[in-house]
Parts: C-alpha cells; sequence; structure tokens
C-alpha cells in the first residue's frame, strides 16, 4: 500500500496498464494544464501514447473511438463532463452500438474520463456531471469512483472492458488522498461498496457526495440514528443486489447525487427498488438530487449544493 | 494510360456487380421483401469500384448512409450483405442493423454510418491505428457533398493534417444532399480547394471515370503510405436514383438524370474498353451473365436464411 491521490492512483493504474499493453493510448487536450492532471505520471513515463490535441472534440472522441474499433485500447479525455456532449454524436450514436454493430465480431475498448461535480463556483458549463444521460444510453457503461483505492482499482478494470466506459472523477476528489494497493489492482464493474454499516436507513450514494452521506451519517448518531452508507461506484452496470440486501435491513432508502432531479438515475433506484422490494420498506424512498436549475456561482452555489443537513432532513421525514 | 486489360476488366466487373446488385435491392423493397430505409448507390459505382480497387488488404474504410457499393468493391459477400439488408440472421451483423449500418472488418469495411458525415472522425481513429502500428497501410473516409458541409469534416481534418495521417478523404459529390441541390447550400464550387486550409493536396477529379478515380487515390494513398500525411479527393458524380428508394428525384431538375446518364459509369467505360480493343462484347456479356447471377444467388441465399431471434435483441449490447 502507498498513500497517493486519488488523481495519482489513476494515473497509477493507466502507467501499470501501459506497461503490460503497448496497445493503449491516449488522446485528449492539455493534460498537463487540464482538468486535474489525472494522468501525469503515465505521460511522464510514455510521452509517446499521449496524443495531445487540437480543441477538436469531435475528432479526439472519433480517433479515441475509431482507433478502439481497430483494436487499441483508447483513453479519451474530455476534461469536463460538461464538454462531453460537445462529442455526443461520437459517444451516443458510435461508441455505444459499436458492439451491437459488430455482433460479436469486434470491440470498441475506450475509456472517456472528464472531471464532474459543482462545488467550486465554476459556474453552469463546468460543474455538472450528467451520469444520468449516459446512463440512459445502451452499450455505455458509467464509472464514478469515491476513494483514491477504488478510483485506481476502477480504472483497471475500466481499461481491460471491451466496450465504452465514461469515468467520471470529481473535483473536490482529485486531491484526497488515501491508501493505494501498490501494483496492478483492480474493482470489479457493477459492485458496489457499503462504507458505513448501519441498521436504520440506507444512504445509497455515488462520487463526492457519498463524502457527505458519510458525514451526515455521523450527524445522525446524535438523533439516535444509525445510518448505512452505500457507495454505488459504477452507474451502470448497477449493483442492484447490494442495495436491495440494505434496504431488507434498514426498511428505509435515501438516494443522494448531484445529478438534476428530474430523469435522475436517483430516480431510477427509486423505481426499481419500489417495483422489486416495495414490501420490504418502511416509508417513501426519497431523494436528495439537485435541484432542476443549471449550477450557480458564488454563495448562490453554496445553496444549491447538496448538504448534509438536506441528507439528514430527508432521512428524519422517515422516522 | 498504364492500366492493363485485367485490371480495367476488374474495375468493370466491380462497377457492374454494384449495378446489378443494387438493381436487385430496388426490386426486392418494393416487393416488399427488404425493410427500412435504402439509399441507393446507382449512378456513383465509378466512385466505389475506382478508390476500393486501389486498396490493400488491411486498409480501413469508413463508409456513408450509401454505402452498398463500397462494401461490394470491398469484396463484402454478396449473400451476407444481401441477407443484412432482409434482416436476415446471416448478414454481415447477425439482420440486425440494416442497409446504413454494414460492416466487414474482415474486408476493411470498419464503420457505415447512418449519420452524414459520421465517419470521419471515426476515420481519425483508424488513420491513427495505422500510424501506430507503423503497418504502412491507409484509411480512407467516404462521405458525401452534404456529410462535408459538417463540422466533422474540419475537425477530422484539422486533426489528420496536425498529426499527418494517413487519411484519405473522399468527397463523393453527387451535387445535391437529400434534396437540396450543390449550389443552394455551398457557396464554392469545389470542395476539395478547403485542402488548402489544412496544408494538403486536394484534388478534383470526374467521379464517372473509374480509372481517373483509381488513379489519384493511388497517388493519395502512397503519399499517405509515406508518411506525408491526408489529402482531400472530390469525386463529381451523380446518384441515378433517388435519395432513398421512393423518392422520386425531389430536388433535381428536369432533363439532368438524362444529361447524367450519357456519362454513365459503366457505359462509358464499356465503349473506352471496346474501342481499345480490350473486351470483345461477347466477354462482356459474359459477365454480366456472372455477375447476375451472383446477384440472384443472393437474393435467394437472404430469403432462405432465418430471422434473428429474440437473444439477438440484447446480445452484444454490451461489450463481452
Amino acid at each position: 500500500m502507498s498513500k497517493m491521490s486519488y488523481a495519482e492512483a489513476i494515473s497509477d493504474s493507466v502507467a501499470i496498464e501501459m506497461r503490460q499493453d503497448p496497445n493503449i493510448a491516449y488522446v485528449g487536450e492539455d493534460p498537463v494544464g487540464g482538468a486535474q492532471q489525472v494522468f501525469m505520471g503515465a505521460w511522464c513515463e510514455f510521452p509517446e501514447r499521449f496524443i495531445v490535441a487540437p480543441i477538436t472534440e469531435t475528432a479526439n472522441a472519433g480517433c479515441a473511438i475509431g482507433a478502439s474499433m481497430c483494436g487499441m485500447r483508447m483513453i479519451l479525455d474530455m476534461m469536463y463532463a460538461d464538454f462531453i456532449p460537445v462529442a455526443m454524436d461520437e459517444i451516443y450514436n458510435q461508441a455505444a452500438n459499436v458492439c451491437y454493430t459488430y455482433n460479436g465480431k469486434g470491440n470498441c475498448p475506450v475509456v472517456i474520463r472528464a472531471m464532474c461535480g459543482n462545488g467550486t463556483s465554476e459556474g453552469l458549463q463546468h460543474s455538472h456531471s450528467l451520469e444520468n444521460l449516459f446512463a440512459h444510453i445502451p452499450g455505455l457503461k458509467v464509472v464514478m469512483p469515491t476513494f483514491p483505492d477504488d478510483a485506481k482499482g476502477l480504472m483497471t478494470s475500466s481499461l481491460r472492458d471491451n466496450g465504452p466506459v465514461i469515468f467520471l472523477t470529481h473535483r473536490k476528489l482529485g486531491y484526497n488522498e488515501g491508501e493505494v494497493p501498490d501494483n496492478e489492482y483492480l474493482v470489479p464493474l457493477g459492485k458496489a461498496k457499503v462504507v458505513r454499516e448501519g441498521k436504520d436507513v440506507t444512504l445509497v450514494s455515488w462520487s463526492y457526495p457519498v463524502m457527505t452521506c458519510l458525514q451526515a451519517a455521523e450527524n445522525l448518531v446524535k438523533q439516535g440514528i444509525n445510518a448505512e452508507v452505500i457507495d454505488l461506484r459504477t452507474i451502470v452496470p448497477w449493483d442492484k443486489e447490494c442495495i436491495k440486501e440494505s434496504v431488507r435491513k434498514t426498511g428505509r432508502l435515501v438516494v443522494v447525487s448531484e445529478e438534476n432531479h428530474t430523469g435522475s438515475f436517483a430516480g431510477e433506484i427509486a423505481a426499481t427498488l419500489a417495483e422489486e422490494i416495495f414490501n420490504a420498506l418502511k416509508g417513501p424512498i426519497k431523494r436528495v438530487t439537485s435541484i432542476d436549475a443549471p449550477v450557480p456561482i458564488g454563495k448562490l452555489e453554496d445553496l444549491y449544493l447538496i448538504t448534509p443537513e438536506k441528507i439528514e432532513k430527508a432521512v428524519m421525514s422517515l422516522f | 494510360m498504364t492500366m492493363n486489360k485485367e485490371k480495367r476488366v476488374t474495375l468493370y466487373r466491380s462497377m457492374l456487380m454494384i449495378r446489378r446488385f443494387e438493381e436487385k435491392v430496388r426490386e426486392c423493397f418494393l416487393a416488399g421483401e427488404i425493410p427500412g430505409f435504402i439509399h441507393p448507390y446507382l449512378g456513383e459505382e465509378a466512385v466505389a469500384a475506382g478508390v476500393c480497387s486501389s486498396l490493400e488488404k488491411e486498409d480501413k474504410v469508413l463508409s456513408h448512409h450509401r454505402g452498398t457499393g463500397h462494401a461490394i468493391a470491398l469484396g463484402v459477400d454478396p449473400d451476407k450483405l444481401m441477407a443484412e439488408l432482409f434482416g436476415k440472421r446471416d448478414g454481415t451483423n447477425g439482420g440486425r442493423v440494416g442497409q446504413m449500418h454494414v460492416t466487414d472488418k474482415e474486408h476493411g469495411l470498419v464503420a457505415s454510418n447512418g449519420i452524414v458525415g459520421g465517419a470521419l472522425p471515426l476515420s481519425v481513429g483508424a488513420a491513427f491505428f495505422c500510424k501506430y502500428q507503423n503497418n504502412g497501410k491507409v484509411a480512407i473516409a467516404f462521405c458525401g457533398d452534404g456529410g462535408a458541409a459538417r463540422g466533422t469534416s474540419h475537425e477530422a481534418m484539422q486533426f489528420a493534417s496536425v498529426f499527418k495521417l494517413p487519411l484519405i478523404l473522399v468527397i463523393e459529390n453527387n451535387l445535391i444532399a437529400g434534396a437540396t441541390p450543390f449550389g443552394a447550400i455551398n457557396n464554392v464550387k469545389d470542395l476539395a480547394d478547403r485542402a488548402g486550409g489544412y496544408g494538403i493536396p486536394g484534388v478534383v477529379v470526374d467521379g464517372n471515370d473509374v480509372e481517373a478515380v483509381y488513379e489519384v487515390v493511388g497517388e493519395a494513398a502512397k503519399h499517405a503510405r509515406n508518411g506525408e500525411g491526408p489529402s482531400i479527393i472530390e469525386c463529381k458524380t451523380w446518384r441515378m436514383d433517388g435519395h432513398f428508394i421512393g423518392d422520386p428525384g425531389w430536388g433535381k431538375e428536369e432533363g439532368e438524370n438524362e444529361e447524367w446518364k450519357k456519362r454513365d459509369p459503366i457505359s462509358s467505360f464499356t465503349a473506352r474498353l471496346i474501342a481499345a480493343g480490350d473486351v470483345t462484347q461477347e466477354e462482356l456479356d459474359t459477365i454480366d451473365a456472372e455477375v447476375t447471377k451472383i446477384v440472384e444467388d443472393a437474393a435467394d441465399f437472404a430469403r432462405q436464411s432465418p430471422y434473428p431471434t429474440e437473444e439477438a435483441l440484447t446480445a452484444h449490447v454490451y461489450a463481452g
């Protein structure tokens, strides 16, 4: 184990994979000054595999996806999640359909990475995550790690996946440090993790809001409530069984995400659990999400953010 | 002209195969045997035959929504191709995607596209692959004059020119985008002029002259294989049929089809072959009979192939 940041853990995974597989390459803009340098170590070790592209998102995406269709494993760095829709045709109409079209005779191994999340006053085109948009598209997997060790293990699994994976790294997590396994390390896609055990209510979240849930859980102890916190880690495929098992125990479910409320993946989780284990529930499923408005800047953003208080209020409404 | 007789006959055969195949597709579509949205290649045969005949094995081709001609010229099995159009299990793609999305990586057909201009970004990746593997291969992106208007063409050529990727953009300028004539939506006469903006070669060629297309693509491919980067080739041609089967010819002026018929790529090439003494009419008739038989057999194969079953709805949606 070594102490390293979330960003360093991702770079560590990429470097290890690049050492083993000469057919991994990167396309993106500004890997040096861009979104939290999550590839810095790998870039220093393999500069010839890093294509520093013009501001041609459509061509950059096409380069990564087209090369992966021909037999490479590509990393596409889109910088900010908000910029991914600039190349949405390449992702929605092209990458997501490749495996289906090839019908078993080819793959599309491309990891599409971007920084996501709100909370640093960067405004309405640099603060969204859009995981619900990608989760809706058949053919795309969606990964959102919270902790440094998971960031490494999930990046390794994403790089080894044979289809397109959207890999979103939260801006408020990039410099968080933690103990990370050395050498090759894998965390399987589609497996959630119980990060705090509890018996009274289940809080399901992913990416930075997991931290907010953990804080809320600590505060709830004072109210005599022992909350279980689940880090979903992978949005597609998502670990339904892990959540069901927890809810069968607690009888209460609050889903917490930074997504805008309407059409959120939090809604998908709520609907699925209501369909499948309604009788295990002691009350309504609650969602704590962002309001249906763009992300503002400055003091107004503070009102917009998911806070422990908002989560605690939702939990208390169930008791 | 340095081309030998055998090569010329190969080009003729390739064009004729496309024509007979497309005629059969039309017939089967109108008989209700082929579902959906079919974009015929009739009239543009010299482009597909000229481009694809100049390629090497392992070169990569990314086609557009009117790509049946490219598939045939690349040597995709006509039986499987027809079965795909029929939506049958033995199709190139399992009968799930249809005419606009045919792929056959074994024959170099990496992608076809229902999104106009959609092949161009992906072709950057195919060319990047060739360069990264340092294998001397090239990528071809096909788009129409309509597709060339999209921002994808700019970004693709910007990227490809910066990294000197072995990419050839073949613009099949059939002078109409859907039902909108070229002049109504373009401020220039020649789209190949845009090459100047990227510092790369741009060539305009008669897209109804199969030998001329073959020659210019061969030159561009040599340039690309030598590591000198991408080119744009604009082939001026004419789509004899509608945008899709069912389109009566919207957007075309009266008499235009008749004028272009005089420049039909197959009959004009046939006249040249006979005048040069390369072939006799009898030999050409024999080739026609062979090709017609292959196409008839393909339709029979497609008819007899079963439909995909329910498991096919979800197979390979996610990578295995």
